[in-house]
């Protein structure tokens, strides 16, 4: 236990300090929702569609969660050279408590993000059209830790196959880009091409935006418990991948 | 406190450790050297637990670290040679985070903080961030920090590596000093002959996977007909430069360089 504890305090403990990085990753969140909110919600609203911002802040809430959390589990190539993390590898404690604390802890930072975004949003002009805004709040911040503990374990997995930074740029370009784009943040689920459809089935953010959209405005396509046990399972099957991964490490 | 009995590691076909015993009293510093890729690091990984030995067997403070891998890992300390603490904490942090990770119970803690680093002059630092220690700050937190759960056993790979003469004169006061008082097993790996020299009671060189000598300072002298240890170094092992492919750390170490990152 205070294994798992003092390493989720580590992850959350550097961001609090990382005040130019928290400050940082909201730069790409901030231009998308003012790009294409402003650019494209004449057109969004001309088809029809109704309010782009609404529609789109839960996406890119969902894109900052999947940013930070693959990026904080990414970053343990670096932590395990030259951190932390090397010291708990010869500590006498089980490797699963350690990458346990640590993915707690990285999808807590994302969770926190995501909120900060969530708030940046109603800047932007997003209003939430609900009549328990609490509770439903609540619910966001849940599908907003759903998402961030799948993609940490995520990232987590892959930090333990590699040893260098020499495969980052594949991850960009090949895991965290194409979820982001084929995952519904930025266009409606309803009325795809049948291939596309599948490709966003496939996709586990896909899940999570549909749960923030269903939360924040109420609009989701499918049934909030199915997202919430679909992201659970995930979560559990890529952290239980993640953990083996992890106790392979060798330095 | 260490006994090795021919112990041997390969990787597919090369024997990086091949067939090496030795044994280091309890309380003694014990020097391993060699050039590089002679199988120094190979041999520490195994003591420590991180690698399985292919065959052979180790004895750590009477544990076998492949069988009773938590009690092997309660037994020591360990210096690596990149740093392995984190920059966004403080020192005081560092010491915590590892005193937590150790079992160390919290009655006295402070006070065995503080006495670690009152002794390597660190104390007064202690709530600054480590990302604004110096190399040689850093150092000589990491010695403090694998002293403080009271190890049988410190590990220093190329603990010097990288620092001024004083800093490395300071630090092998600390690590002799807190030997004496803690009757601490020494056991370090060096780059720097007269380092060796100077601190080490027994030293083993490893060449090619293999024990190729061990004795005192003054007897490997005596033995290679040499005035000093390097004169000795290089007779039993060679003048050639030993080419070692580029490992991860490696490549993470040029990545940290080209983007100016400093750690």
């Amino acid at each position: 236990m205070s294994t798992i504890y003092i390493m989720w305090l580590r992850q959350v403990k550097r961001y609090l300090r990382s005040r130019s990085r928290i400050i940082g990753a909201l730069g790409q969140p901030i231009l998308y929702l003012l790009a294409l909110g402003y650019g494209l919600g004449q057109v969004f609203q001309r088809a029809g569609q109704g309010n782009y911002i609404e529609f789109l802040a839960p996406g890119i809430i969902g894109m900052s969660v999947l940013f930070t959390s693959m990026f904080n589990g990414v970053e343990m190539i670096w932590d395990r050279q030259f951190g932390f993390l090397k010291e708990t590898m010869v500590a006498p404690v089980s490797r699963f408590n350690i990458m346990f604390g640590r993915v707690l802890g990285g999808a807590t930072v994302a969770t926190m993000q995501g909120l900060i975004v969530f708030v940046l949003s109603f800047a932007a002009g997003f209003r939430l059209h609900l009549t328990h805004p609490l509770v439903y709040t609540a619910l966001a911040v849940i599908f907003m830790f759903l998402i961030a503990l799948f993609f940490t374990a995520l990232g987590t997995g892959i930090a333990s196959m590699l040893t260098d930074f020499q495969g980052f740029q594949l991850i960009m370009s090949f895991v965290v880009m194409p979820t982001y784009f084929l995952s519904g943040a930025i266009f409606p689920l309803v009325g795809l091409p049948t291939v596309m459809k599948y490709i966003t089935r496939i996709d586990p953010l896909t899940y999570g935006v549909d749960g923030l959209r269903g939360s924040l405005i109420a609009s989701n396509t499918f049934a909030l418990g199915f997202d919430i046990a679909v992201l659970a399972i995930l979560s559990l099957i890529m952290l239980s991948i993640g953990s083996y991964l992890f106790s392979k490490i060798e330095i | 406190m260490i006994t090795v009995t021919n112990l041997t590691k390969k990787f597919g076909g090369f024997t990086a450790v091949d067939d090496v015993s030795f044994d280091v009293q309890k309380g003694e510093i014990f020097a391993f050297l060699g050039p590089n890729g002679a199988g120094k690091s190979t041999t520490i990984k195994m003591l420590t637990t991180l690698l399985h030995p292919t065959s052979g067997k180790i004895d750590i403070n009477g544990f076998d670290p492949v069988i009773h891998t938590h009690e092997v890992r309660q037994s020591f300390g360990i210096v690596f040679q990149d740093p392995s603490l984190d920059d966004e904490l403080t020192a005081y942090e560092n010491m915590y985070f590892h005193a937590v990770l150790y079992k160390v119970g919290t009655d006295g803690l402070r006070e065995r903080i503080r006495q670690l680093l009152e002794f390597v002059e660190l104390w007064d630092k202690k709530d600054v961030l480590v990302k604004n220690f110096s190399g040689g700050m850093k150092r000589r937190l990491e010695i403090a920090r694998s002293f403080l759960h009271h190890p049988k056993i410190i590990f220093l790979d190329e603990p010097t590596i990288g620092l001024d003469p004083q800093t490395r004169n300071h630090m092998w006061n600390y690590i002799k000093d807190l030997n004496r008082e803690e009757e601490t097993t020494v056991f370090f790996t060096t780059h720097y002959m007269e380092e060796a020299e100077r601190v080490a009671g027994r030293i083993a060189v490893i060449d090619h996977g293999k024990i190729v000598a061990r004795g005192t300072a003054a007897e490997l002298k005596r033995q290679t007909g040499t005035a000093n240890l390097e004169d000795a170094f290089l007779q039993l092992t060679g003048r050639t430069i030993r080419e070692e492919e580029a490992s991860g750390a490696d490549r993470m170490r040029s990545f940290a360089q080209r983007r100016g990152i400093r750690r």
